[in-house]
C-alpha cells in the first residue's frame, strides 16, 4: 500500500470536508475538486480586509481590492506558464471561456464554407460551442475520430485540417477517459495550415504541469473549481496577437474606454474582455490553490496521480466482467477511470458505492458524442486527485465486489 | 449489507430488471410515449392499446437502470385490464409512495410496493418516474387525437 501517497499523507487534514468525513470516499474530482483550508482562508481574508469595488474608487480600499485581483491574475498567469499576465481573461470557468472565444473570436473570423475541427473526445462545451458556431456562420463542422485504446486519431486529424480550416478545438485531456492528448503534435497538425490551436484544459491544469508560452496552444481555457480553488472563476490565456484581433465578449462598465451618443471604445487588455464587477474572491481563492499545488509541486502531484491510476487499474482488473475505457497504461491518462461493470447500469452502481460512502459519477460526462461512439449510454467514472490514496483504491473495489454479489445473489 | 439497498433492490426488483414482463413493441397500439432521462441516457417507449375506456393491452421497450425498467415492467402489470381513470390513480398512489409523501399508499399497490424504498434515495425518484410519466402521456394523447396510434410527445424527468 505505500506505492501512491508518499509525500502527500497528510493532504487530506488540508480539506476540511474530507476531515470532517473520515468515511468518506471522494473519487469525483474530475467533477469538481475539494478546497483546501488555504482557499476558504484567502476568500475570507480577501472580504475581511479588502472588499471594495476594483478599478471603481479612487480610494485606498478599492486601491486593496485591484491588487489583489491583479495580484491574483499574475500569480495564476505565472502558476500556467504565461509570462504576459495580461491575457490571462477571468471568466466563470472553462465553458464560458470556449463560449468567449467562439462568439468574441470565431464569429469574426469563421466563414461560410470555412472548416471547424473537434474531436470525439470533447467535453460537450468544447463540442457544442464549436457546433453551433459553424452552424451559425455556415462552415463545416468536422469530427477527428479515436484510436481504439481512445486516442485522437492523429493521421485522420492529419487529413482533416485543411487550407479552409480555421480552428481546431480540442482537449488537453479528456474528462470521460482520462486521454491525455499530444498537445504539440495536434498545435504542430493545426498551425502548418494556418488554423487556430484551442486547448480546453479544464482537466489538464489540475493535474499536470502546463507551460502555456512552451505548448503553442492559441488558448487555453481551463476552470477554477477543478483545480482546488472556488466554484464561478476560471479563464483563458490567449495569444496576444490573437486576442488583439477578437470582439468584445459582452458589454458594460470596465470594459469600456469612452462611451460616446452613437458609438463606444474599448479598454486594454485583460479589461476589454472583462465586462462588470468582476469575481474577485474567486480570483483570490483561486491564487491560493494555485500557490497551494505549486508548494505540492505538479511534478509530486502528477506522479501520485500515475501510482494511484496505475493501482486502480491493477485493482479493478482482479474484479471479472468489469470493462475499463480508454488507454491502457496509468501513463497515458489522468487520474480518470471509466467503466462499467457486466450488466449492472452505471446508475445501480453509484447508488450501491453510495451507500459506502464512494462517491463517483455515473453518466454520459458531457461527453454524448463520445458515449455513442463507445456504444455504452453511460459509464461509472472514478477519479483522483492530491487527497486520495490507496485506501480510497481499495474502498472502492471492495464496494464494487459488494455491488456485484447483491445483483447477481437474486437471480437464477 | 445495507438495509436501505436491500430494500431498495429487493428480489422481485431484480426479477423484473433481469426479465422484465411485456417487454416487446406492440404493432397495434392505441397510443404510444416516449420518456427521456437525457442525464441518465435512459430512453423507454410505453405503447397502450385501449377498447373504450380500458387498456386491454400494455408493453415497452428501452434501456434503462433496474429501478427504471423493473416499474417499466411491474407497471404494465399493473394497469393492464384497467381503465384509464383507474391507471392514473394508480399512477397518483405509486408516485406519493416512491417520494415518501404518501408512504400508506404502498399497502393499495400490491407487487409495485417493493418499489417503496426508492423513496429513500431521492435522486432515484426520477428512474423509478419514467415510465409512468410516458404511460401518463400517451394516454393524453390518445384522448386528444383520433389517429389510431398516437404518439405523444416524449416525456423527461430530467
Amino acid at each position: 500500500m505505500s506505492i501512491a501517497g508518499a509525500g502527500f499523507t497528510d493532504v487530506r487534514s488540508d480539506f476540511p470536508l474530507l476531515a470532517a468525513s473520515p468515511g468518506l470516499v471522494y473519487l469525483d474530482s474530475a467533477a469538481t475538486s475539494q478546497k483546501p483550508r488555504v482557499v476558504l482562508d484567502a476568500v475570507r481574508d480577501y472580504y475581511e480586509t479588502a472588499n471594495a469595488n476594483p478599478h471603481r474608487g479612487a480610494y485606498k480600499l478599492s486601491g486593496a481590492a485591484t491588487d489583489a485581483y491583479h495580484g491574483a491574475r499574475r500569480d495564476i498567469a505565472r502558476f500556467l506558464g504565461a509570462a504576459d499576465a495580461d491575457t490571462l481573461i477571468f471568466t466563470r470557468g472553462t465553458t464560458e471561456s470556449l463560449n468567449l472565444l467562439a462568439t468574441a473570436w470565431g464569429l469574426p473570423h469563421v466563414h461560410r464554407g470555412d472548416r471547424v475541427v473537434v474531436t470525439r473526445l470533447e467535453h460537450h462545451a468544447n463540442f457544442v460551442t464549436w457546433q453551433q458556431l459553424a452552424r451559425a456562420v455556415g462552415a463545416e463542422f468536422r469530427i477527428c475520430e479515436l484510436t481504439p485504446d481512445g486516442r485522437v486519431d492523429l493521421d485522420q486529424l492529419r487529413a482533416l485540417v485543411t487550407a479552409n480550416t480555421k480552428v481546431v478545438a480540442f482537449g488537453h485531456v479528456s474528462n470521460a477517459l482520462g486521454t491525455i492528448n499530444d498537445v504539440r503534435e495536434i498545435v504542430k497538425i493545426a498551425h502548418a495550415l494556418g488554423a487556430v490551436a484551442i486547448c480546453d484544459g479544464a482537466q489538464g491544469a489540475p493535474h499536470l504541469q502546463v507551460d502555456f508560452d512552451a505548448l503553442g496552444v492559441d488558448a487555453y481555457a481551463f476552470s477554477g473549481h477543478k483545480m482546488l480553488g472556488p466554484m464561478g472563476i476560471g479563464g483563458v490565456i490567449v495569444r496576444r496577437q490573437m486576442l488583439e484581433t477578437m470582439h468584445p465578449y459582452q458589454f458594460g462598465g470596465d470594459m469600456i474606454e469612452f462611451v460616446f451618443d452613437g458609438d463606444s471604445t474599448w479598454n486594454v487588455l485583460p479589461h476589454k474582455f472583462e465586462a462588470g464587477t468582476p469575481n474577485v474572491e474567486g480570483a483570490v481563492g483561486l491564487a491560493a490553490a494555485a500557490r497551494y499545488l505549486d508548494a505540492l509541486g505538479m511534478d509530486a502531484v502528477r506522479a501520485h496521480e500515475v501510482a494511484l491510476t496505475s493501482y486502480a487499474l491493477e485493482q479493478l482488473a482482479t474484479i471479472e466482467g468489469l470493462h475499463v475505457y480508454g488507454p491502457a497504461s496509468a501513463e497515458a491518462r489522468s487520474g480518470v477511470v471509466s467503466f462499467t461493470l457486466g450488466d449492472i447500469h452505471p446508475h445501480d452502481l453509484s447508488t450501491m458505492l453510495d451507500v459506502d460512502g464512494v462517491c463517483v459519477r455515473a453518466g454520459h460526462h458531457c461527453a454524448q458524442p463520445l458515449m455513442r461512439a463507445l456504444h455504452v449510454a453511460a459509464t461509472v467514472r472514478a477519479s483522483f486527485y492530491v487527497y486520495n490514496s490507496t485506501a480510497d483504491v481499495d474502498a472502492l473495489v471492495a464496494s464494487l465486489r459488494r455491488a456485484k454479489v447483491r445483483f447477481h445473489a437474486h437471480v437464477g | 449489507m445495507s438495509a436501505e439497498l436491500d430494500e431498495l433492490y429487493q428480489s422481485i426488483i431484480l426479477d423484473h430488471n433481469r426479465r422484465p414482463r411485456n417487454y416487446r413493441v406492440m404493432d397495434d397500439a392505441s397510443a404510444h410515449a416516449e420518456g427521456k432521462n437525457p442525464l441518465c441516457g435512459d430512453q423507454l417507449t410505453i405503447w397502450l392499446k385501449l377498447e373504450g375506456d380500458q387498456i386491454s393491452d400494455v408493453s415497452f421497450q428501452g434501456s434503462g437502470c433496474a429501478i427504471s425498467k423493473a416499474s417499466a415492467s411491474l407497471m404494465t402489470a399493473a394497469i393492464k385490464g384497467k381503465t384509464r381513470g383507474e391507471a392514473e390513480q394508480i399512477f397518483t398512489t405509486f408516485h406519493g409512495v416512491v417520494t415518501g409523501a404518501h408512504p400508506e399508499g404502498a399497502e393499495s399497490l400490491g407487487s409495485l410496493k417493493a418499489l417503496g424504498g426508492v423513496s429513500r434515495f431521492p435522486l432515484r425518484v426520477k428512474c423509478a418516474s419514467l415510465a409512468w410519466h410516458a404511460m401518463h402521456a400517451a394516454l393524453g394523447q390518445h384522448g386528444a387525437a383520433d389517429t389510431p396510434d398516437a404518439a405523444a410527445a416524449p416525456v423527461s424527468t430530467e
